[in-house]
């Protein structure tokens, strides 16, 4: 156990001790890491934002549910007693034909058409806010209300959230790729970097395979290496989306002035902002591993 | 205890550098093993320390026949002998304390204990009051003593050294020689390739003599 603990703790302080050895390039190679991390990261945040405002601003989506023209005053009542039953329902608001006849009349310029009529052609409606924005549970409710005595016709007002939701998860897509592509793009550079370290180091690296070190043992240092600049780049994207929001916010807080409407952007939540950091972590362990695998073996003592 | 039989040694594409050699040499023992530049002493050494494997025949160290060793137990083995390499082989990156406390880190020591251990090596060779200096600025004589200060810090069982008295002139080498036989008297065997063969002059050690690759008798 002491000496694994002393291995590694060995290895740690000379992974350390490279690092600080050539600050300007580590600074470098951390700030490369950490635009490249911030880009998909950022996004990533913007997405979680706009989702949490167009829940907040769209509110739980409606539907309504429009009665057949014979519906008698009893069965209005009976609806009107399950939907204040339902579970899933939050509230909803009668709208009986004659005032609907009314704001038509009102509204849009009618009038005259209205009063040329016979009988009022408009049916007796219910506007209904769901408890859910899920756009499943929403068709699920409509399916329900529509099988009802006397329903004759029940409309999802979802398809705008609807449409934001595939434009998010196509975001959400578009995201991902992104990471995907500056992963790979980040595994080369902490590859190239140990390339170059090995390659200076390599005097050391025999000597020490001659008096007995193991692969392990000249392997640790890289790795932790890797890893040390893995995590520093993504704190340093951390920072650069945290700096991002402080100045977004700015231009925000105007605007919000403006429009009357509070909106500001959040950063990532902790959980999220600590997958962040295990996943830069392991793309520079990824990058030091590949790379001493490729290399170590060229320098064998002779 | 070490043990050749039958070992042979090809080089790819290149002459015999050993042929059927074998000898043994006892636990506590002091062997020098001379010859012509060129006759297989380096390759002999290197043999024994898993450097180079043997094309044919087997060589036993401390009861492992060191031809089927594979990754890990070569680095163990070489963590219990002492190696000083014919060239050398010094960091030049760091100060004389840090080049004798790399095998010590190779083993995992506790660096305090370590720390003790690398002084007691140091004042062994000679060399404590240039703990902090660069090998660069060593003397000849002094970096070879820093080479066996390396090699003795972890108290191995056999000590081997390739020419360590290469470069340096008589009174230099006379005080490396003493140096290994006061190792030699506390119990650790200790195998020397030299083509300095009048350094032996009134020595009673044995002596084995290789020519072309051939053990002479």
């Amino acid at each position: 156990m002491s000496v694994w603990l002393s291995h590694h703790s060995y290895a740690l302080a000379l992974a350390l001790k490279r690092l600080l050895r050539t600050p300007f390039s580590s600074l470098l190679s951390i700030a490369v890491m950490g635009i490249a991390l911030s880009l998909p990261a950022g996004g990533y945040m913007l997405l979680g934002n706009l989702q949490t405002f167009s829940g907040h601003i769209s509110g739980a989506p409606q539907l309504s549910l429009f009665l057949a023209l014979d519906a008698s005053r009893d069965e209005v009542a009976q609806i009107r007693s399950r939907l204040k039953q339902h579970p899933q329902v939050a509230s909803f608001q009668f709208v009986p034909k004659d005032r609907a006849l009314q704001q038509l009349k009102q509204g849009n310029g009618l009038a005259d058409v209205v009063d040329s009529l016979a009988q009022n052609p408009l049916p007796d409606a219910f506007v209904i806010n769901a408890k859910s924005t899920a756009p499943e549970v929403l068709e699920l409710l409509r399916a329900e209300i529509q099988k009802w005595p006397k329903a004759e016709h029940v409309q999802l007002d979802s398809a705008w959230a609807r449409r934001l939701d595939a434009l998010l998860s196509l975001g959400r897509l578009a995201v991902l790729m992104l990471a995907a592509l500056l992963s790979f793009a980040l595994v080369t550079v902490t590859f190239n970097t140990i390339r170059l370290q090995i390659l200076t180091k390599r005097d050391e690296i025999e000597v020490s395979k001659l008096i007995g070190a193991t692969n392990g043992f000249i392997r640790r240092p890289f790795l932790y290496f890797g890893a040390i600049q893995g995590i520093a780049g993504g704190v340093a994207a951390w920072l650069i989306i945290a700096l991002g929001i402080y100045l977004i916010n700015g231009a925000l807080a105007d605007l919000a002035l403006l429009y009357a409407f509070d909106f500001h952007l959040r950063h990532l939540s902790s959980e999220d902002s600590m997958s962040l950091l295990l996943f830069s972590t392991w793309l520079g362990w990824l990058g030091a591993w590949l790379s001493v695998a490729s290399h170590l073996w060229q320098i064998e003592p002779r | 205890m070490i043990n050749f039989s039958n070992v042979s040694k090809r080089y790819p594409n290149s002459y015999d550098a050993l042929k059927n050699i074998a000898f043994t040499v006892e636990t506590g023992e002091m062997v020098f093993i001379t010859g012509h530049s060129g006759a297989g002493k380096s390759t002999l050494l290197k043999l024994i320390a898993a450097i180079e494997r043997p094309t044919s025949g087997s060589i036993i160290v401390n009861g492992q026949n060191i031809g089927t060793l594979k990754g890990a137990a070569i680095s163990i083995l070489r963590r219990n002998l002492g190696l000083v390499f014919q060239d050398q082989k010094i960091l030049f990156d760091r100060n004389v304390f840090d080049n004798v406390l790399l095998p010590l880190q190779i083993s995992g020591f506790d660096p305090k204990a370590a720390t003790g251990r690398v002084r007691a090596a140091l004042d062994k060779v000679g060399l404590l009051g240039k703990e902090k200096a660069c090998p660069i600025t060593l003397s000849g004589g002094e970096q070879q003593r820093l080479c066996i200060a390396r090699a003795v810090v972890n108290r191995p069982s056999i000590l081997i050294a390739d020419e360590p008295t290469g470069n340096l002139d008589a009174d230099y080498a006379r005080d490396i020689m003493d140096m290994f036989r006061s190792f030699h008297q506390v119990g650790v065997t200790v195998l020397i390739a030299t083509h300095a063969a009048e350094l032996l002059g009134g020595a009673q050690q044995r002596i084995l003599t290789l020519d072309h690759g051939k053990l002479a008798a």
